[in-house]
């Protein structure tokens, strides 16, 4: 007769927090901006959402068929990077573009390290990247927000960065938009990718992930925190050239990566010590690629750059270890 | 009782599971009758088994030395009913093997040895106290089984100034110590003044989890009056674990490779502190303790007074028995209790509790890659990082998961309960603390 | 257009003299013997010489320090292309290769508990001494797999390990790391071996495990110059077997294998031709 009792070493219980349900918990938190994307874009955006989605579980059920590994659509990670890949995308891409960008998230960023949990960098992040030096043009072409039953046409706009760094270059001076629009850019009202737009719906997701405890507050809070002292630093000392560190919170990617990127576990560090100083290297990065370097948005730049910085990070940022100190002195 | 206004204390780290103590909390404490046959298993501590001293076929009373002490780090073994020896012989013990065990067949009388005399601890000097408590087998009674004269034994250097008595019971489920503190408050009490004594300090503190709010109010109205504080701790798991409470009590922290008695604290469970006066008053060795009967697996969860060596199977069914076929037995509580083989294996001196699962109150789940969420991290009582210590242990790497502190590692499981991949955590952590302590050996 | 070439070229000429000092300054005098046993050497690092590589190994042989037949990995030829180096005489070792001694896998070995966890034999034999009911039966979790630095042991579907007899080459890693003793060094030449590590009594055998040995003589009977009986457990006597396949008909409980027949049930290995003694004189 067998035994049918189970043996194991303890603990024998377990949260029931599993990766999939965190995976879950960050799509959820991604609604908001979601919806609100789909409404200012319109049916547009609501394609590159289910082409990427879609192509990314795609890209993933085909690269676990051929590395002969088990299918590993169940824990969610390759939904959430389609839906983070295409809220960085510009609404009106074309579907090969988006479809383009799964292939590159999923093959590039994340299966050739090994899959879940071995990727260096944020495979969203590199399909952007790689899309936007390939791509640049179809990358760059903002459309103004058309809102669905509105009528209007989807028409060609700068998203405000970009028009800023087109001011600055040519006149010397921040075009007006960079002093007033705080509400419209706060509600989403203004060009941009899909999931940059709407602080408010952003704002929203990252306080559910914060309460929820899915992320902590280190990154996030040295991300942000980075951008607005260092921008107000520079604003402080020419206000005609270096905008408000508000415009910089509010506009471009900052919260969507301070708050869904750059918080990805995989690719940040582990202890709290390492989220400050990785939260901070995002900042600083970032608001110098803003104000000198060649583009106008440097978060998807910063979060990268920062990302190959995190095994350094991890490998000298130790918590402190209870009786530690006392037994070396 | 307002708990707020308590000032609760606590240490970094941790979390709280689903404590589950509402299964047994509110049951008081019933005496588990006679069973057919008492197992007696040799090893029932921290240190060398004892030695047996009585022969087969032996007329023994409850509370008659059976089997000596072993060395210093050892306890004697008692005769926990009246009755005769029937074997002396290998019998499965709670550790998962077959370990020699002397086994009694009780007479029924279940008369007390006429032999033991009780003292009143006034009249005896510190040493004889301690004399007392090592002869009547006192051991750790939380779970660890440490022998508790050699706890009371600091070497001369080390200067003891507080006495912490642990009545946290932070392990989800168990609630012995918790109708200990209600029921048998007077004993506990007057085992911390014979503690007291021993060591030669005036400072004790019993620290209690805020999760017992009667078990607070009752202690500190009866221990004002005896000098003893009492100490309301957050709600948080492994708040009794030796390091984090003296930790959370004193704010010091125990250097690490050293025990408690290098920062001058000395830790007692309240448990042991009631068996203490036991062995003073009336003599009386350690033969009987309280074991909470719990879980979805059992029909009525109870509080039990069980003899040593009582068959698990007994116990059961002094609570009804099984509810639906278990799928886990566990001894001790769920975050470091041992599985069982088989209902056949004896309640030991370190039998905490006796935790029943079903298959459906355990969800299964395939263990996934490590995501680097840091959860593990932010758990550890002692601020390791567990992932990185079982990745290591993974690669067979042993002196990079020392470099990592592993030997650090209590083994308290919050880094496996909160690990969203649902790696073993600990278990590989514990493997690397067994290779490279074998590896220190050989060297 | 100058400059730069100017540049280039002296950067370029710095660095070609930079290098050529560092290698005469700080070159290595190397035996060229040492080099030319380690290009024989099978390179896989394994350490059954009993050092940590094969450099080692090969400075070992050079000063003399260590005898240059103790590569089982490379076999014969290795070690006569070694001797050759060395110009010394080959004194072959006679090939020895692992075997795992059971064939009580989960569908015909009871298990004792379901085990839960660390997916490793070391890890799972610290839970109550392992999930069987057999105390020398193997665990099937796949520590040696893990430990074969030449890919040569598989988990049978039925979970239970499996060495392959053409790509065993004796490094003894595998038996370093089984928390059972299973696994056992045997002559290449033979090829029947008793698959049992229970020393337990028959009677107890027969309770938890369809093919363990049970002592029951059979194989000693018929065939006493290969058989030998201790603990409860038959062995071929390995020094003096005549045909030890002769009665693996006759076993009972079928724990003695003839593994040119074929391997174990649930193996994708295929069975290795024959490997014949050579003829004995008579």
């Amino acid at each position: 007769m067998e035994n049918r009792l189970y043996l194991s070493s303890s603990p024998h219980i377990h949260s029931g927090e599993t990766t999939d349900k965190v995976m879950r918990k960050v799509i959820y938190a991604l609604l908001p901006a979601t919806a609100l994307s789909i409404y200012f874009f319109g049916l547009p955006a609501l394609s590159v959402l289910l082409i990427c989605t879609l192509g990314c579980m795609g890209f993933e059920a085909l690269s676990c068929k051929l590395m002969s590994k088990p299918l590993a659509l169940a824990d969610g990670s390759a939904a959430l990077t389609g839906v983070l890949l295409a809220l960085n995308m510009p609404p009106t891409s074309s579907w090969w573009l988006a479809l383009f960008g799964a292939a590159i998230a999923i093959f590039i960023g994340k299966q050739v390290y090994g899959g879940l949990g071995y990727n260096p960098f944020n495979p969203a992040l590199v399909a952007r990247v790689v899309l936007l030096i390939s791509f640049p043009v179809q990358m760059t072409s903002w459309t103004a927000p058309a809102p669905l039953g509105s009528g209007l046409d989807a028409i060609t706009a700068a998203t405000p960065l970009g028009e800023m760094k087109t001011a600055v270059m040519l006149t010397g001076k921040l075009p007006e938009l960079a002093h007033s629009g705080f509400l419209n850019y706060f509600t989403g009202n203004m060009a941009g990718s899909l999931g940059e737009v709407s602080a408010i719906a952003l704002l929203l997701g990252g306080l559910y992930l914060l309460f929820k405890k899915v992320i902590s507050w280190h990154i996030p809070v040295a991300f942000i925190g980075t951008v607005l002292v260092i921008g107000a630093i520079f604003w402080a000392v020419s206000p005609e050239i270096y905008p408000n560190p508000l415009f910089h919170l509010l506009t471009g990617g900052l919260l969507l990566g301070a708050f869904f990127m750059a918080t990805d576990m995989v690719t940040s560090p582990v202890t709290d010590k390492g989220m400050l100083i990785f939260g901070f290297g995002c900042g600083l990065l970032t608001v110098l690629i803003r104000l000198f370097g060649g583009y106008p948005e440097g978060v998807s730049f910063a979060i990268l750059l920062m990302n190959a910085a995190t095994p350094l990070i991890d490998r000298f940022c130790h918590p402190k270890i209870y009786g530690q100190t006392e037994a070396k002195a | 009782m307002n708990l707020k206004a308590m000032n609760l204390k606590t240490f970094k780290g941790g979390l709280h599971p689903p404590d589950g103590k509402e299964f047994s909390a509110t049951k008081a404490i019933e005496v588990c009758p006679l069973p057919e046959e008492i197992i007696i298993p040799l090893a029932q501590h921290i240190g060398a088994p004892a030695e047996v001293c009585v022969e087969v076929g032996a007329k023994v009373k409850k509370g008659t030395l059976i089997a000596t002490a072993r060395g210093f780090v050892s306890a004697p073994i008692h005769a926990s009913t009246s009755g005769e020896v029937i074997a002396i012989e290998p019998r499965l013990h709670p550790m998962g093997k077959a370990l020699p065990a002397i086994v009694i067949k009780p007479d029924g009388e279940d008369a007390w040895d006429e032999n033991l005399k009780g003292a009143n601890p006034d009249d005896l000097s510190g040493d004889e106290l301690k004399a007392c408590i090592q002869a009547a087998g006192i051991v750790g009674m939380g779970g660890a089984t440490f022998p508790t004269h050699v706890k009371l034994s600091p070497p001369a250097d080390k200067q003891i100034d507080t006495l912490i008595l642990n009545g946290v019971e932070c392990e989800p489920y168990l609630t012995a110590d918790h109708r200990m503190m209600l029921e048998a408050t007077e004993q506990i009490l007057d085992g911390i003044a014979i503690l007291r004594k021993v060591l030669g300090i005036e400072r004790a503190v019993i620290g209690i989890e805020a999760n017992k709010p009667d078990a607070i109010e009752k202690m500190t109205k009866e221990a004002a009056a005896r000098n003893i504080e009492v100490q309301a701790l957050e709600v948080k798991y492994p708040q009794g674990a030796e390091k984090q409470l003296i930790d959370a009590i004193t704010g010091r922290q125990v250097p690490s490779g050293t025990l408690p008695m290098e920062v001058g604290v000395v830790v007692q469970n309240v448990g042991t502190a009631a068996a203490i006066s036991d062995a003073v008053r009336l003599g009386r060795p350690l033969v009987e303790r309280v074991v909470t009967i719990t879980g979805p697996g059992i029909k009525e969860p109870k509080n039990l007074l069980v003899r040593i060596g009582t068959p698990l199977q007994f116990l059961v069914d002094q609570c009804e028995g099984l509810n639906g076929e278990p799928a886990k037995i566990i001894m001790g509580g769920p975050m470091m209790g041992q599985t069982q083989l088989s209902l056949e294996t004896p309640a030991i001196r370190g039998t905490s509790g006796l935790l029943i699962f079903r298959k459906e109150d355990l969800p299964r789940y395939e263990a996934g890659p490590c995501i680097r969420c840091g959860r593990c991290i932010g758990a550890c009582p002692i601020h390791l990082q567990p992932t990185a210590i079982a990745t290591y242990a993974r690669l067979d790497l042993f002196d990079e998961a020392e470099e990592y502190h592993a030997l650090d590692c209590i083994e308290c499981g919050c880094c496996t309960y909160t690990c969203p991949a649902t790696l073993p955590l600990v278990q590989s952590i514990r493997y690397a603390k067994a290779a490279i302590l074998a590896k220190k050996r050989t060297i | 257009m100058l400059a730069s070439v100017l540049t280039l070229g002296g950067i370029g000429l710095f660095a070609a003299v930079a290098l050529g000092i560092a290698a005469k300054k700080f070159a290595v005098e190397i035996d060229p013997r040492e080099l030319a046993i380690l290009e024989v050497l099978p390179g896989a690092n394994c350490g059954a010489c009993g050092l940590p590589g094969c450099g080692g190994y090969a400075k070992a042989i050079v000063d003399g320090s260590m005898a240059p037949n103790l590569c089982t990995p490379g076999g014969s030829e290795t070690i006569e292309k070694i001797a050759h180096i060395m110009g010394v005489e080959a004194i072959s070792a006679d090939p020895q290769i692992a075997v795992v001694c059971c064939q009580g896998d989960n569908s015909k070995a009871s298990l004792k508990y379901q085990y839960l966890g660390l997916e490793d034999c070391n890890a799972a034999q610290k839970v109550a001494d392992g999930p069987k009911n057999c105390p020398g039966g193997c665990v099937g979790l796949g520590s040696c797999v893990r430990a074969c630095p030449f890919d040569a042991i598989e988990i049978t579907t039925e979970g239970l390990a499996v060495i392959n007899r053409l790509k065993c080459t004796g490094c003894q890693k595998c038996i370093a790391t089984c928390p059972r003793s299973v696994i056992k060094m045997t002559p290449l030449s033979t090829t029947t071996h008793v698959l049992c590590n229970s020393t337990d009594k028959g009677a107890l055998v027969r309770k938890y495990c369809q093919v363990g040995c049970i002592a029951c003589q059979i194989c000693k009977k018929n065939a006493p110059e290969s058989y030998q009986i201790e603990k409860f457990l038959a062995r071929v006597d390995y020094d003096s077997a005549e045909n030890p396949e002769a009665v693996v008909e006759k076993c009972p409980t079928k724990c003695i294998r003839d593994f040119s027949t074929g391997y174990p049930e649930g193996s994708s290995f295929s069975a290795p031709s024959p490997v014949k003694k050579p003829e004995q004189v008579a």
